[in-house]
């Protein structure tokens, strides 16, 4: 925890994203992106946490985030992803979708596009609840409980999915609906892909809590880490569906956003509203007691005891270990105690950026991943 | 001018005419104020005019002062009771330490951004802020700290030349070179190596020697060294002299005691507070309210510091904060005023209340509720209902916190409010998860009704996976059950598991889960299974299946039920019961016959 600092920044924050970096490069992350919400001129704003040239700020230390430049946003923003290197797509509460790009050389953001009503009811403003991009298509999904698909280049909407009655889910499971989204991504189809997904997610047992976040694990596709408002870490294999391979009592509060490492997927992270995130991470090849048994207890372990082996994984991950007895979990607080809700988190390499609504801004550069 | 500032203000409103009357109405930490005729003649205004006492709020920068100073004060209440107080003395140092680092560091940051040219109102707020850095300080070194005689004056100092450089750079250059720090010298750290009493020998011996030198004249041929040589003696009239160097009286009080009473004692504060304010302000000039605040402290009067800042300030941020931390070091007497709660709370409450108003920072005004033992409760259940639930997650925080605070009333009204919304946009789905949260089981009722209508006229369902995963709750209300399980005999029949399905919609009008109304609906599901080659209903559930239809006719054929039925619609429902009871008929004779044969 000693690499972590506040920086107040007298805004919600909604969503925090890293710029991506070219894979080639190999670099660590220095500019995110942040969006505000609950305020009544929202923003979206670019910030770095690289060294500056133009340093008259004796007082920041390393690592201490500047703004570069911020734009304002209409409505909250419930969902910010990167679409490349220089343009990033947000959702709005008002149930707008913009693309903005950000100029680096002159710090500047302007908007590329905006769809005003991406999603609406018939009298009133239907919240965009979460998109996802893979260039040049974004796909959307919003309380009204359609899934739209733009792109980046097109004035109009591409597609429509989801009629508005037979397939109006409850929004707060709009985020189930965000992976039969990424589904539709891949495989291109209108309506069977879709079918799929819900109903495995139809079909849990003792888990009838609305989800909040869905993650896919970065290399093997059938493994999902979703999170709700039981506060609950479920991994599923999709390819068995129906139930949760384990089931963790992850938070005491909901869990707003999951996500695995995207090049150490043997880690993942999780935060929640009760203000604490949490950094999880298997342990393949070790005799110890799986901690997935019964999966009751979140104890918190200090970070150090067990390194992660390397070399080989095996081809089912430790992630899927159940009750096997193979694997074993380690959990770290990455915060210190007593912030108020982490809204959102992304992770880079070693980089880890999160956002409360204490106002405050939390960066941590050296996450032993 | 630092002293200035902390007054009474009348506010213009620049708006309304001259000579006309003013109406106003209290809000929510601000007031509306209209033009109003108290004739009936004449043209009005149509406009109101929103007066808000508290603009800090609103302040991007003072926000940060807002939400880090609500990270302090969480950890100070958090810190346990148990421990024996000299334990706990330098954490509440600390903790001062860092509320006056939060007030200094937004400071800091106002003045880079008020910069050149200089605006006004960001110089107002940067010396409100030094006036309030300067009091906590002082109310630290006083109170908190408690420093004894010794250490007293060596906090002091330190006090003193912390604001005198915030003030006046030029004059910490010039005061550096007359600076008594040299002379510091002289003394070792205090508690340290000497106790008081031989240290005071010590100065006293010293103090005659700078006597003696004077009186010998042996500074005589230098102007400036003798002027130093009085100084040092605490020569009253030599230091009025440098009045514009010492720029307060506080800095003059510090300076004689300084030179003539470097052990004066806590107790003996005011006696010298008192004369050198007065020596040091013309007596024209009436005190300003920060030197009736400061003078309050030296005298130790807590209570009346607080009075004078609360009528100072605009805003209950530095009185709540510093109250609060005052109690926690038990310096408070509980002080129980005329509404039945302490000061502290009071005051806490106050602030957590103006919180309240702020469209973002209401969130952080919670946990000032929650420790305030007792009003704090009711504070926030009235305040919570009127946050405005723009989107669902801002709706799901409020109601976590509702929830985690066992609000339930609370939770309705919220869970009610956002049903009540999606079922206006036609959501049905999402309405009942709303009142399944909210454990509402008339609402669930209502929305189940209605999903039920749907199906009558559109023939299938809409949100069937939240139906589909009721649960338990599907035991909220009957409506909601027989929803479930109307459903879940579709799904039956949708699986081809006839014999389940049928023993289901049986059971769901023999066990009165269905409402009379739908047993139409119901029966006429039950055609197409009795329809079937194959025989899935019992004789017996034959039979039970007409008794249900027959109680059904006879209320249908009673004189009260509605007469207003067209001739159309009373044929169709005849047709309907007559092919109910052919098709009834029939599988109960099939039935029969297949119950009798034995299978060889």
């Amino acid at each position: 925890m000693e690499n972590i600092n506040a920086k107040y920044v007298s805004q919600k924050i909604s969503k925090t994203r890293w710029c991506p970096v070219s894979y080639s490069s190999l670099q660590q992350p220095e500019v995110f992106a942040t969006g505000s919400w609950d305020n009544e001129d929202n923003k979206v704003s670019i910030w770095s946490i690289g060294n500056h040239n133009n340093s008259g700020l004796e007082d920041g230390f390393e690592g201490d985030p500047q703004i570069l430049c911020e734009h304002k946003h209409g409505g909250d923003v419930l969902d910010l992803q990167f679409l490349d290197q220089e343009r990033m797509v947000s959702a709005s509460s008002t149930g707008a979708v913009t693309i903005f790009r950000y100029h680096p050389n002159t710090h500047t953001i302007s908007v590329l596009q905006h769809w005003a009503r991406a999603h609406s009811y018939p009298c009133d403003n239907a919240p965009c609840t979460a998109l996802v991009c893979s260039s040049p298509e974004i796909v959307t999904v919003g309380e009204d409980g359609r899934i739209v698909v733009f792109r980046a280049d097109q004035e109009g909407a591409v597609r429509v999915i989801g009629e508005m009655r037979t397939r109006m889910l409850p929004p707060h499971k709009e985020s189930s609906l965000k992976l039969s989204v990424v589904f539709v991504r891949e495989c291109r189809q209108q309506h069977n892909s879709r079918g799929d997904l819900p109903k495995d997610h139809g079909g849990f047992d003792g888990d009838r809590a609305p989800l909040h976040c869905v993650d896919r694990h970065p290399n093997q596709q059938h493994i999902v880490a979703t999170g709700g408002q039981d506060g609950m870490l479920c991994v599923w294999d999709v390819r068995q569906g129906g139930t949760p391979i384990s089931l963790m009592e992850a938070h005491s509060a909901e869990m707003w956003e999951v996500r695995f490492h995207p090049t150490n997927p043997d880690h993942l992270f999780t935060c929640s509203e009760d203000g604490s995130l949490l950094h999880w991470e298997t342990a393949s090849h070790s005799e110890m007691p799986s901690f997935l048994q019964g999966g009751r207890n979140s104890s918190v372990i200090s970070h150090g005891a067990l390194t992660p082996a390397g070399g080989n994984r095996p081809l089912s991950s430790a992630w899927l270990c159940g009750d096997s007895g193979k694997g074993c979990l380690e959990t770290t607080h990455m915060l210190p105690s007593q912030t108020m809700s982490v809204n959102s988190l992304d992770i880079i390499g070693q980089c880890l950026v999160c956002g409360t609504d204490g106002e405050a801004i939390f960066v941590n550069r050296h996450v032993p991943v | 001018d630092l002293k200035s500032v902390l007054s009474l203000s009348i506010q213009n409103i620049p708006a309304l005419r001259r000579g006309k009357h003013m109406g106003f109405a209290w809000g929510q930490g601000n007031i509306f104020v209209y033009e109003t005729l108290f004739k009936a003649t004449g043209s009005g205004s149509p406009f109101i005019h929103e007066v808000r006492k508290d603009e800090d709020i609103y302040s991007p920068i003072l926000r940060k002062l807002f939400n880090e100073s609500h990270h302090i004060f969480v950890g100070l209440q958090t810190i346990r009771e148990d421990l024996p107080s000299k334990n706990k003395k330098p954490q509440f140092v600390s903790i001062s330490k860092n509320y006056r680092s939060v007030i200094r560091a937004c400071m800091e940051e106002l003045q880079q951004v008020a910069g050149y040219p200089l605006i006004r109102s960001v110089l107002l707020q940067v010396s409100i802020l030094l006036a309030i850095e300067l009091i906590w300080n002082l109310c630290e070194v006083l109170f908190i700290d408690a420093a004894p005689a010794g250490s007293l004056l060596l906090h002091l100092l330190d006090w003193v030349r912390l604001h005198k450089a915030d003030v006046d750079e030029k004059a910490r250059d010039v005061l550096q070179s007359d600076s008594p720090a040299e002379h510091r010298d002289y003394w070792d750290v205090p508690g340290g190596t000497q106790t008081l009493t031989e240290f005071d020998v010590k100065w006293r011996h010293w103090h005659e020697e700078v006597d003696r030198c004077l009186q010998d004249n042996s500074f005589a041929s230098n102007q400036h060294l003798e002027v130093l040589c009085k100084i040092l003696l605490g020569d009253e009239d030599t230091l009025l002299e440098h009045k514009d160097l010492l720029g307060t009286w506080y800095h003059f009080l510090v300076s004689r005691l300084l030179f003539c009473h470097p052990t004066v004692k806590p107790t003996e504060l005011h006696y010298y507070a008192q004369s050198c304010m007065t020596m040091f302000l013309d007596s024209r000039s009436a005190p300003e309210p920060l030197d009736s605040i400061l003078l309050a402290a030296f005298e130790f009067d807590i209570h009346q510091v607080i009075k004078d800042c609360s009528i100072a300030l605009n805003n209950w941020w530095f009185v709540a904060h510093l109250t609060d931390l005052l109690d926690h070091c038990k310096l408070l007497q509980s002080h129980n005023l005329h509404f039945g709660s302490n000061l502290r709370e009071f005051l806490l409450l106050e602030y957590a209340s103006g919180l309240f108003t702020h469209h973002s920072l209401w969130q952080l005004a919670v946990d000032y509720f929650d420790h305030c033992l007792e009003f704090g409760r009711v504070y926030l259940e009235l305040q919570i209902e009127r946050v405005p639930l723009d989107t669902e997650r801002k709706a799901l925080k409020v109601l976590r916190i509702c929830e985690q605070r066992q609000m339930s009333e609370q939770v309705r009204s919220i869970c009610k409010i956002m049903a009540m919304r999606a079922l206006r946009n036609n959501r049905l789905g999402s309405a009942l998860s709303w009142s399944i949260r909210a454990k509402d089981a008339a609402f669930a009722t209502l929305i189940s009704e209605r999903f039920l209508q749907d199906y009558c006229a559109k023939g299938t369902f809409s949100d069937l996976d939240l139906i589909d995963n009721l649960g338990p709750a599907m035991l909220l209300s009957d409506r909601l059950t027989f929803l479930g399980k109307y459903r879940e005999f579709h799904k039956l029949y949708g699986e081809k598991r006839f014999k389940e399905a049928a023993k289901l919609l049986l059971s769901l009008m023999t066990a009165k889960i269905a409402p009379r109304s739908f047993w139409m609906t119901l029966l006429t599901d039950a055609l197409p299974l009795l329809e079937q080659k194959e025989v899935i209903f019992s004789a017996d559930q034959t039979y039970e299946l007409m008794f249900c239809l027959e109680e059904l006719t006879s209320s249908l054929n009673t004189p009260s039920s509605d007469s207003d039925k067209s001739m159309q619609e009373e044929d169709v429902e005849l047709t309907k019961v007559e092919l109910l009871r052919l098709a009834l008929s029939r599988n109960l004779a099939m039935a029969i016959v297949k119950e009798g044969t034995v299978e060889t």
